[in-house]
């Protein structure tokens, strides 16, 4: 194994992917701790359809695709947390509608103009070889960004998480900290479109948590387990991808999946073991 | 000087009024019930004394020496998250967070708190224990502990007893009469037991979209409003 990523290694683009992506997914599974954990994990799905709307229509207006897709996306994103605290509007189904609607916007606006490419193929499932220099070192910027957040206002982004109306009782402002999340999030869906597709990117965000979950009992255990999850899970997706030559985002969604069912074995083990 | 003045206050909800004629002092060491039936505004009220809320009309104002965030809050039960992947310790931990000031972690200071709360409320033993294992009633007293580590002026309680059996709700009540007593803490809470109320509070706020009563949990019971709805259900 070591030597087939050292094979990888010698390929200057696969480095960067590997790079970019590794910090991608470590963002991702950081920030899915807290999406998850406030029942926000479909926010990530939905983001990630609005962003294909925002790419397809980027691409059609020969604007530069990441200039769009990030607005686009962080506007989304207020509008998903904004429906999801609304007691009115029903805010699953408003992310569905949502979700639906601009993947729709995205597809017709690509058949009227350049036609279904390779270009839409790895917009809907992702690429390596899409990554661009510029993609690299945005995913670098928003990873200090995201780790800044989660060591510097740990604590306080645990009581956001836990529980929001004491939070706010006490002083926080919690609706900056769920602004925060928003934009990071948009961000790091945008950039994990290109590596993981439209179809695939939500799936690091909601997947090492939920891994971490089923053994971690504590918030630090959890999160820190997570970022694990979330590394591991990407490296061993990306060799699979290389060595059978299929698309990564499938490819580290299986190994995710492959790694959920261990971490729940391990976890309904120690479980039973306690009770007896 | 009262802790808290609430005056002629009223609170809407998408322009449609949920409770109105607010008018009551809260004085230090008061044991405070609020009662009515549901929808009746007693979480609303907790909403606009929690400053999570700004009245439609009418004012609330805290004295000199208690500002919004110092009060400690436990919510009702339907807020909390209880399959939440955290230690008892870090729970309570959370609610020193007002008297960490800028600094980005806990300080001794702040773990001495936790502590002494999780002493006061019986969860030594179960600070490493993740809070989704414990059972009801090991969690509201972890909420209580996490409340009083915010504050040791005034705590707010949204139905603490709601769903817990027997044992748990007397034990709850028991330890919310310590803290009361024994601290000095100020006890504002919603209750639907207007029985249990009646018995373990000083005073009684009584809501019915408006203030029915406010008074000593003593005239409630000697008051026609507060005959009526004690009387309507057998003990």
């Amino acid at each position: 194994m070591i030597g087939i990523l050292s094979e990888m290694l010698s390929y200057p683009f696969l480095v960067r992917a590997l790079g970019a992506g590794l910090l991608v997914a470590l963002c991702a599974s950081l920030l899915g701790v807290s999406l998850v954990l406030k029942r926000f994990s479909m926010i990530g799905d939905g983001l990630s359809h609005v962003g294909f709307g925002a790419l397809a229509i980027a691409a059609a207006a020969n604007i530069a695709p990441l200039y769009l897709a990030i607005p686009v996306c962080i506007a989304a994103s207020f509008l998903l947390l904004r429906m999801s605290e609304s007691t009115r509007i029903k805010g699953d189904a408003a992310i569905a509608i949502l979700s639906a609607g601009s993947l729709a916007i995205g597809v017709m606006v690509v058949s009227m103009t350049t036609g279904m490419n390779t270009d839409v193929y790895n917009y809907m499932f992702g690429s390596i070889l899409s990554l661009s220099r510029e993609d690299a070192i945005l995913s670098a910027v928003l990873c200090g960004a995201v780790l800044v957040l989660f060591v510097l206002f740990y604590p306080r982004l645990f009581a956001v998480t836990f529980d929001e109306s004491f939070a706010r009782a006490t002083g926080i402002p919690t609706r900056a900290y769920n602004a925060a999340l928003a934009t990071l999030s948009s961000v790091t869906v945008v950039l994990g479109m290109r590596l993981m597709g439209a179809l695939l990117i939500s799936s690091l965000v909601i997947f090492p948590v939920l891994t971490a979950m089923r053994v971690g009992k504590r918030y630090i255990t959890v999160t820190i387990l997570s970022a694990v999850v979330a590394v591991v899970g990407f490296i061993l997706g990306m060799i699979i991808s290389y060595v059978y030559e299929a698309p990564s985002g499938a490819s580290i969604v299986c190994v995710n999946i492959a790694l959920f069912l261990i971490f729940a074995t391990v976890g309904g083990i120690l479980n039973a073991r306690k009770k007896n | 000087m009262p802790l808290i003045t609430v005056q002629n206050a009223s609170f809407r909800y998408d322009g449609k009024e949920v409770v109105r004629d607010l008018h009551f002092q809260v004085e230090r060491g008061n044991y405070i019930c609020v009662v009515g039936e549901n929808g009746s505004g007693k979480s609303t009220l907790v909403k606009g004394l929690l400053g999570l809320k700004t009245p439609f009309s009418g004012s609330i104002a805290f004295s000199e020496g208690l500002r919004a965030r110092e009060i400690g809050y436990l919510p009702q039960q339907k807020d909390v998250q209880r399959d939440f992947p955290a230690s008892v310790m870090e729970v309570v931990l959370s609610g020193t967070l007002n008297s960490l000031g800028a600094r980005p972690f806990y300080t001794r200071k702040q773990r001495e708190t936790a502590q002494a709360h999780l002493t006061c409320v019986g969860l030594d033993s179960l600070k490493n224990a993740s809070f989704r294992d414990l059972s009801g009633g090991q969690q509201q007293r972890a909420l209580l502990a996490r409340a009083l580590a915010a504050t040791q002026k005034l705590i707010i309680l949204d139905e603490p007893i709601a769903g817990l059996d027997p044992l748990a709700t007397s034990e709850m009540y028991r330890l919310i009469q310590h803290v009361n007593r024994d601290h000095g803490v100020t006890i504002i809470m919603v209750s639907h037991d207007p029985h249990a109320a009646a018995h373990e509070a000083s005073h009684i706020l009584h809501l019915e979209n408006k203030q029915l009563f406010f008074g000593t949990a003593a005239e409630y019971r000697k008051n026609e409003i507060g005959k009526r709805f004690l009387g309507g259900e057998a003990r």
